[in-house]
């Protein structure tokens, strides 16, 4: 089965991001959309720290230590950028400011409930960060991830079997394969990716989809 | 006279017994009294109660803490990360108790303590693991969870610029927790690169105002 790489994916889901949006990328794969939102489009990212305008990564050696995205990676501030403090950056979030959350996902269920915090091991330590203001705050958020685990099972499925993050907060899902968008009757294919047939998408989701109109 | 500058950060941190609650400033590697931090694991309290956004890592900030186990909680969104081994060594044999709260709750919970507010209802969380045991409220159609503030004994915060009264200056992306915290505990000890006259701030650019601030002091170089 032919499936996107990752910054394919990032470069996918960049087009849907409209000129004058605030965003918000996500830890992982979701940063690198930001390399790929088409020219002339202007965007103003969100970091959860307290920066709106976070600009690319700085020259080696004008690093200002204090200034970290949330992925705690050195980066800049864009003209026209500002700061503030947490409670008023999750603000923006719960909100209802920021325009889109681009969100890693360990698992997204048919009514677009979203699982991307915790795992069933109970040795390892969980980690939530900003992921659920996010989730239920963003005006929309996009979910960007394989279309399957590693091991090849399904992460798109019924209901979602990790903790959740957020309950139907997904408007979205890219992936590898495809591109689905959760309507009431459940994701819809939207774009088919990599030469991948329906049937192809359908045979590696745990959930029925709807075909692309 | 009000004047709020301490003369070293031992002196800083006077009054820390073991068994507080400590808030901590900072995300990842910004904004964070790392002086302070080292004032507090040479000063030896132990059975804290940490409250910072991480759990340190490496061999730097609260991750000495951790290793020299000092603390019995941990209170925070985002224990892990690269470099976390203290942590997550400690949290396997089962040495320290994590209260995992979501990034945002656990900012608007300090400030709701430093604002005098007895509590809040956010949609963050509601249907989740984290609001399992909260009260919870249907409004507007909207499911929300009750959350308390947060407060602590102390709360050691770093900003850029500081004056005698306590006015504290952040740079850039530095600011992120410190100003809640400075609000949410009963004594505040600011750690910053450079003490000022009063009046050298632009009133403008202060962002923590002295109020919520009980104690000053500047870098000494205790970490080099």
């Amino acid at each position: 089965m032919n499936a996107l790489t990752p910054p394919q994916m990032a470069e996918r889901l960049a087009q849907d991001i409209p000129d004058g949006s605030y965003v918000n990328l996500g830890i992982g794969m979701p940063v690198m959309v930001a390399n790929y939102v088409p020219e002339g489009r202007q965007v103003i990212y969100h970091s959860e720290n307290g920066i709106l305008g976070v600009g690319p990564a700085p020259a080696p050696g004008t690093e200002d230590p204090d200034l970290i995205n949330a992925a705690k990676q050195h980066v800049t501030l864009i003209k026209g950028g500002c700061y503030f403090d947490t409670a008023d950056s999750f603000a923006m979030m719960r909100g209802g400011h920021l325009d889109i959350a681009v969100l890693g996902g360990f698992q997204v269920s048919a009514a677009g409930d979203l699982a991307n915090w915790a795992t069933d091991n109970e040795k390892y330590p969980p980690a939530v960060g900003g992921a659920m203001d996010l989730s239920v705050g963003a005006k929309t958020v996009y979910t960007l991830m394989r279309h399957t685990a590693k091991d090849g099972t399904p992460k798109i499925l019924d209901a979602c079997t990790y903790p959740l993050t957020g309950t139907r907060v997904v408007s979205r899902i890219y992936t590898d394969l495809a591109v689905m968008e959760i309507t009431p009757d459940g994701p819809r294919v939207i774009e088919l990716l990599a030469g991948n047939s329906f049937e192809d998408v359908q045979a590696v989701t745990g959930t029925r989809l709807l075909p692309p109109r | 006279m009000i004047d709020k500058r301490i003369a070293s950060m031992r002196a800083a941190i006077a009054g820390i017994d073991s068994g507080a609650a400590v808030m901590i400033g900072g995300f990842g590697s910004s904004g964070i009294p790392f002086e302070l931090i080292e004032a507090l694991r040479r000063h030896g309290a132990d059975e804290l109660t940490i409250i910072s956004n991480n759990a340190g890592s490496h061999e730097i900030g609260i991750a000495t803490l951790l290793r020299d186990r000092l603390v019995r909680k941990v209170v925070c969104s985002y224990p892990r990360s690269q470099g976390s081994i203290w942590f997550e060594r400690l949290f396997e044999e089962g040495a320290i108790e994590l209260e995992l709260l979501p990034q945002g709750t656990f900012a608007e919970r300090m400030r709701a303590a430093g604002a005098g507010l007895g509590g809040f209802f956010t949609p963050t969380g509601y249907g989740t693991k984290l609001a399992e045991g909260k009260e919870t409220r249907e409004i507007d159609g909207l499911g929300y969870v009750l959350e308390y503030p947060l407060k602590a004994d102390f709360a050691l915060i770093k900003a850029h610029k500081g004056d005698p009264w306590g006015n504290l200056a952040y740079n850039s992306a530095g600011r992120n927790f410190n100003p809640v915290m400075a609000m949410a505990a009963a004594t505040t000890v600011a750690e910053v690169e450079q003490l000022v006259d009063l009046g050298e701030l632009d009133p403008e650019s202060v962002a923590t105002p002295g109020i919520f601030v009980d104690r000053v002091v500047a870098q000494e170089g205790i970490l080099s």
